[in-house]
């Protein structure tokens, strides 16, 4: 073991179930959760319901071509239930991941937030119920729907993101108060032992790489709206309106073929937002985990090979996300991949932050 | 401690966020549903006049499904990159004393980060008002340049730090 004992100092930082331990855990869970969610929906979910909502809109033209107006609402009817399924999906995998992100930065501020430690506790304590409740409760909206709401077009599992989301809005106003009092007191001393300044190889690795993710993926994603975004807005109402005109004539297989051309638009989209997110997303959790690292209780090797593992993933999942439309399935099963690279480097470095508080309240145990 | 720039990021950065949520919940309680039924609607309406055989109406409803749309995304984008931008103000003022520059230039990066972060959304929100505005794109414009040229000087400031 390259860490044989915890420098008192260290230990100070991580009291056994204080509100920065608390937010540490509960957030790598629920990052690594969130994209163990993504990963699995990306292989199971994702593609068959492209196909779903495109033999919908298929029954719609087909529907006009008919001249039957049922059979068009029927059509659209199943177009919504497939977006509502696939747009609820992607949110419960964003919220659970965001939500871990705030965790591991309000983990990383509180020796700034001067509140008592027990109302520290409950902050915590709430932000991670809330942070759990919210993608919950957006998952379920799809399944609840409007059964028993005495709202005309907001479900009961609506009504529990929503709350949710209230209590996050709560604890964050909560935590700048504490930050507020912090600044107004006279010398703003931290309240708590700041976070060890890790000067490690591995913890540069993480800052350095991080801050350079989040850097390209803006470019990226400025790239994309001054080329693409208007573009694609524009090419949207002419397929639409084409679709229309084509159905409307009977010409059946040239709507079909601009049904396939909406949704190679729909997947032209879905690739440059999802390269430029998760570029952006990993950049910053990297950033956050090099704050983490001193808690990280393995050898040095391991450390650095976690590390290693984390940006060849946040590299590897948005390259080839962009590359599937000209690589098909081969690129998404790599992008995949490198996802799952992603969550098996948070796994090895949670259980090192597990094994160091298991060593550290061992220590305090037997000091007693 | 954090001080200085540092501490402009983290003030402006936690502002940025309570204003991105309140906005963000505020809009899934007031708008989201609305809007999505109105969206569904107006391209399900298009396919229905199709069918009648009422093709002006069709692309009139088309064209209605496009306006929502537009909105829509922008309204979405606002939310979620005021937030994004929030955090990274954060998490950049917190580890700002490893941006290696003089006192001087780091005020003048975290300016520019927190400046692009609330001018980029701010131009996107004020598209969906005044659609294709040109005070509307060129603050959305600006603001994203800002950000990227700060994190740009902040990304070659950590990076000295190994040096």
């Amino acid at each position: 073991m390259a860490i044989t004992n915890i420098p008192a100092s260290v230990a100070a930082t991580f009291p056994a179930m204080g509100a920065r331990r608390l937010l540490v855990f509960g957030g790598i869970a629920l990052i690594a959760a969130g994209m163990l969610f993504g990963d699995i929906f990306a292989v199971f979910v994702l593609h068959q319901n492209g196909g779903q909502t495109g033999q919908a809109l298929l029954a719609a033209t087909q529907a006009v071509s008919a001249r039957d107006p049922s059979a068009v609402k029927a059509a659209f009817a199943r177009i919504g239930y497939s977006l509502e399924d696939r747009g609820t999906k992607v949110d419960t995998h964003v919220h659970m991941i965001d939500a871990g992100y705030l965790a591991l930065l309000l983990a990383v501020i509180q020796p700034y937030v001067a509140l008592s430690a027990a109302r520290k506790k409950l902050l915590a304590s709430l932000f991670l119920i809330g942070g759990l409740l919210l993608p919950v409760g957006i998952f379920l909206i799809h399944y609840v729907g409007l059964a028993y709401s005495p709202f005309p077009v907001i479900g009961w599992a609506s009504i529990l993101a929503d709350s949710a989301g209230a209590l996050l809005i709560a604890v964050l106003i909560g935590q700048a108060r504490g930050f507020w009092n912090y600044l107004r007191s006279q010398h703003s001393c931290p309240v708590e032992p700041e976070l060890p300044r890790e000067r490690s190889r591995e913890g540069r690795m993480l800052l350095a790489g991080g801050t350079s993710l989040v850097l390209l993926g803006f470019v990226y994603g400025a790239w994309y709206a001054g080329v693409n975004l208007y573009e694609h807005e524009a090419r949207e109402t002419k397929i639409l309106g084409a679709m229309l005109d084509a159905a409307a004539i009977n010409e059946t297989s040239a709507a079909a073929q601009l049904v396939n051309d909406y949704g190679m638009l729909q997947a032209e989209k879905a690739v440059d937002i999802a390269a430029h997110s998760h570029i952006i997303e990993f950049g910053l959790l990297a950033i956050l985990l090099s704050f983490v690292q001193p808690y990280v209780f393995l050898h040095e090797k391991w450390k650095r090979r976690w590390v290693r593992v984390l940006l060849l993933g946040s590299g590897i999942l948005p390259l080839f996300v962009g590359l599937e439309l000209k690589l098909g399935l081969i690129a998404g099963g790599i992008a995949d991949v490198g996802g799952l690279m992603v969550v098996v480097a948070l796994i090895g470095m949670l259980i090192g932050v597990l094994r160091y508080t298991g060593r550290l309240d061992a220590e305090g145990e037997s000091a007693w | 401690m954090v001080k200085g720039a540092g501490k402009l990021l983290v003030v402006g950065g936690i502002a940025l966020a309570t204003l991105g949520m309140l906005y963000g919940l505020y809009y899934a309680v007031f708008v989201e549903h609305q809007m999505l039924d109105q969206m569904g609607g107006a391209l399900a309406t298009a396919f229905v006049h199709a069918a009648g055989g009422n093709m002006p109406e069709a692309h009139a409803a088309v064209g209605a499904y496009s306006a929502l749309k537009y909105g829509y995304v922008r309204q979405v984008d606002v939310h979620s990159h005021w937030i994004g931008l929030a955090m990274l103000m954060i998490v950049l003022g917190v580890v700002f004393d490893r941006v290696i520059f003089g006192e001087r230039t780091r005020l003048w990066i975290a300016a520019a980060l927190l400046g692009g972060s609330v001018m980029f959304p701010l131009g996107v929100i004020l598209q969906t008002a005044s659609h294709g505005g040109m005070l509307a794109s060129a603050l959305a414009v600006a603001g994203s340049a800002l950000v990227i040229v700060g994190l740009g000087a902040a990304a070659l400031g950590v990076m000295r730090q190994g040096a």
